[in-house]
């Protein structure tokens, strides 16, 4: 089993995000062949004009969506740490959308069972909405990865402004 | 045919009844989409002589082909079109954003409203469902607060929105339309024609699929087009945005300054987009679908307007800033602000205080009329009062709401010398007596003073023609940018991107045939490009405008440029715009009155209005 420190997810860095919303075209053309983005698996959220960040689907340890399932149609994957749906046992009835704190998953429109980010396991190329985001918002990061970034971020910033006031 | 949804929307406010109407492949194509589109819908909907502001004035909501689609800009863009009550003629103002998208995803091509609402409304366009909803409690909103406010009532953040403020609910004629907060249809007045149907909004929610005829073709130019986008193409857009051109145009000495009383201004330095940057911009967004993403979201961190945030862009900062004298920028953001709040053409807000300035220090006013405000050229402080006057038509305000002409009017003696408009349209921030191209696009422009009907002012600051000489063989030039510019309008790509079309119609033929599938030349594109601007002739030559308003702002012709340099006594004689005048119909193929020939109706598949130039 993948251990936590190591799953993958996709995060967006809400400096460098513009809110230009190509990652839902990218992912609703991927997966759906249309652009529409009531059908991507990664939504973008603009709070006010300064404030725009995409959200998806975060692979939480103990998924709260998972739990909330009453038809074991959620499981996690012990490979990956994807969410993965059994279709068949899904009846639409949305415990796992009130459950994730993230929005990530959602109520398909025209198939009624819920849907949510899966990191195009099927593409060479990873996730389509890493690859198409023109301002490299999106990335591919573990939470050690996010953690190092953070951390670099913070005391780069401080040393910066060290510098600046000497 | 794929890219257009297929379907036209009118919506009657005065019964609250709906019909739809299939839009024709034939239509589709020949007049595209946007400006175009709208420009005929509106022409067949309407009667000549109709009151801007009457009920029996359509006003037109317009997409493009691949509008919804995730091609950059061209995704994401709406056009309003109508009757404009500022000029008497064809008003148009395209937008960018998300609302555009979102409408096509509704299944529409376009709307066409007509009559009054009882009380205030707005329209909720869910799918296929469209209702009437009251506005009372969000009347006097801004725009931005009534997009919250229907949201919260719709229940629905992903709902999209488009409205007046009060300066439209008053029926300003320089108000305008926006959408998602900081994105106008901003010139020609189209804001008092909505507000005169007492609609608020529109709000959208679409959720259909948008597919295109040939996905890897579309999706290998979508890729080329980010890329394109983040080079050297869109460059000064990405980094300091369109304020840059604040430096160019100065250091050309072809900014008008204090209402064209100079062509530079000698405290740009405070202003420009270097400061701006360094000091104010917090965020630079994009539109959806755009790679390019040059919104620039300038905040005031302290001093008296501190909280005040706004989208910056060459025009509102000239026309708020060095037009006005002023080289303070907190209050130029706060006065641009202020703009989006009211739902006010920041352009012509700008041009309507400068020239209250102006008619203040040539003593034309009393006393009495300036209620303590002090509009002297370079006073910060009064621009923020005024814009403030002008939105709630107030005082003073009562007196600009309208626009310079009206403006001059009221005030009479020779306040029309210094009232800088075209046709009713406040001029934009290029000196017209220097820029000699821009100055006979800006003439013949159909919907008033602006340099984007054509963007010819490129080609003289650029150094393509000489710029101080008006000669024939800009009557072409003109009219041939004219043609992309209206198609770039009726595609709605954005203007700001319209660098990225390096082969122009090329590209356009290549993205119509990816989204549509319909196969369709350069060349069909560029006479559809002069079909549309045709059209939009058509449209002023049924509505009573003739050679006559072809002209220019007096102080364009009457007041040499003073400043010392090489553009020293520059001005436009009516010999020099009369040869122009006529350079630029015979590229056209109208006759010396300006008027469309038969001959040129029948050859562009006009003819249905042929009466129009029989009349």
């Amino acid at each position: 089993m993948v251990k936590i420190h190591q799953r993958k997810f996709i995060s967006a860095d809400p400096e460098k995000c513009v809110g230009c919303q190509i990652c839902e075209y990218a992912c609703s053309y991927s997966k759906e062949k249309a652009y529409n983005p009531i059908k991507s698996r990664i939504r973008l959220v603009r709070v006010n004009q300064l404030a725009n960040m995409a959200v998806t689907c975060r692979l939480c340890e103990e998924p709260a969506c998972v739990a909330a399932c009453p038809r074991n149609a959620l499981s996690q994957s012990e490979d990956t740490g994807n969410i993965v749906l059994d279709k068949d046992k899904c009846n639409g009835c949305g415990w796992c959308i009130e459950a994730c704190d993230y929005g990530a998953m959602m109520l398909h429109p025209e198939t009624k069972v819920v849907y949510v980010c899966d990191l195009c396991k099927d593409k060479p190329d990873g996730p389509q909405c890493v690859k198409w985001c023109p301002e490299e918002a999106l990335t591919v990061v573990t939470s050690d990865t996010l953690a190092q970034k953070a951390r670099i971020s913070v005391i780069k910033k401080l040393f910066q402004e060290k510098e600046e006031k000497q | 045919m794929l890219g257009y949804a297929g379907t036209v929307l009118y919506v009657d406010l005065t019964t609250g009844k709906t019909r739809t109407e299939k839009l024709t492949e034939e239509t589709a194509k020949k007049y595209v989409g946007g400006i175009g589109l709208g420009m005929k819908l509106w022409l067949s909907n309407s009667k000549a002589g109709v009151n801007p502001l009457s009920p029996e004035n359509p006003l037109v909501l317009a997409l493009g082909p691949v509008s919804g689609t995730m091609f950059p800009t061209g995704g994401n863009g709406h056009a309003f079109i109508s009757k404009s009550p500022a000029t008497g003629g064809v008003g148009e103002a395209v937008s960018h954003g998300t609302f555009g998208a979102e409408l096509k995803r509704a299944g529409y091509d376009a709307i066409v409203l007509t009559g009054k609402a009882e009380k205030p409304v707005y329209l909720w366009i869910d799918d296929e469902s469209i209702q009437l909803l009251d506005a009372s409690n969000i009347c006097g909103k801004s725009p931005p607060e009534t997009e919250d406010a229907i949201k919260d009532e719709l229940g629905d953040y992903y709902v999209r929105v488009a409205s007046i403020g009060l300066a439209g609910e008053k029926q300003s004629k320089i108000a305008n339309i926006i959408n998602e907060k900081t994105r106008a249809a901003g010139r020609t007045g189209l804001g008092a024609v909505m507000g005169s149907k007492n609609l608020k909004a529109i709000a959208v929610r679409g959720t259909r699929d948008i597919t295109v005829a040939k996905p890897d073709v579309f999706m290998d130019m979508v890729r080329e087009f980010h890329e394109r986008m983040k080079g050297p193409a869109v460059q000064k857009y990405r980094t300091l945005g369109t304020v840059d051109n604040i430096s160019v145009t100065n250091e050309l000495m072809c900014m008008p300054t204090r209402n064209y009383s100079a062509s530079h201004f000698e405290k740009t330095e405070n202003i420009n987009a270097e400061v701006l940057n360094e000091r104010y911009v917090a965020k630079i967004i994009a539109c959806n679908s755009c790679a390019m993403r040059c919104e620039h979201e300038a905040l005031v961190r302290e001093g008296p307007y501190k909280g005040s945030l706004a989208r910056m862009e060459y025009d509102n900062l000239w026309a708020l800033g060095p037009n006005v004298g002023v080289d303070k920028l907190d209050a130029i953001i706060r006065a641009a602000e202020l703009c989006n709040y009211y739902g006010l053409d920041a352009t012509s807000t700008g041009v309507a205080i400068s020239f209250l300035m102006d008619c203040h220090e040539k003593g034309l006013l009393s006393h009495d009329q300036l209620e303590n405000i002090d509009p002297h050229f370079g006073n910060g402080e009064a621009v923020v009062q005024l814009v403030e006057k002008i939105g709630k038509r107030e005082g003073i305000g009562e007196l600009l709401a309208d626009g310079v002409k009206v403006a001059a009017e009221k005030i009479g003696k020779n306040a029309a010398e210094l009232a800088q408009h075209i046709k009713g349209l406040e001029v934009t921030g290029y000196d017209l007596r220097c820029l000699k191209t821009a100055a006979l696009a800006a003439a013949v422009s159909f919907r008033g003073a602006d340099h984007n009907r054509s963007g010819a002012f490129a080609l003289d600051l650029r150094g393509k023609v000489d710029r101080l000489k008006a000669e024939r063989g800009r009557g072409k030039l003109v009219k041939e940018n004219e043609d992309i510019f209206a198609l770039i309008d009726s595609f709605i790509i954005c203007k700001n991107a319209r660098n990225t079309l390096y082969n122009e119609l090329g590209d356009l033929a290549k993205l119509y045939s990816a989204v549509t599938g319909a196969e369709v030349t350069p060349q069909d594109l560029s006479v559809a490009g002069e079909r549309i601007n045709t059209l939009a002739k058509l449209i002023n030559t049924r509505e009573g405008l003739t050679r006559n308003d072809d002209t220019l702002p007096w102080k364009v012709m009457n007041q040499p440029i003073s400043d010392d340099g090489p553009v020293k006594g520059s001005v436009v004689t009516q010999d020099e715009l009369d040869l122009m005048l006529d350079d630029y119909y015979q590229a056209r193929g109208w006759a010396v009155e300006g008027i469309p020939s038969k001959e040129k109706l029948k050859e562009l598949g006009l003819q249905e209005f042929q009466n129009i130039v029989e009349a």
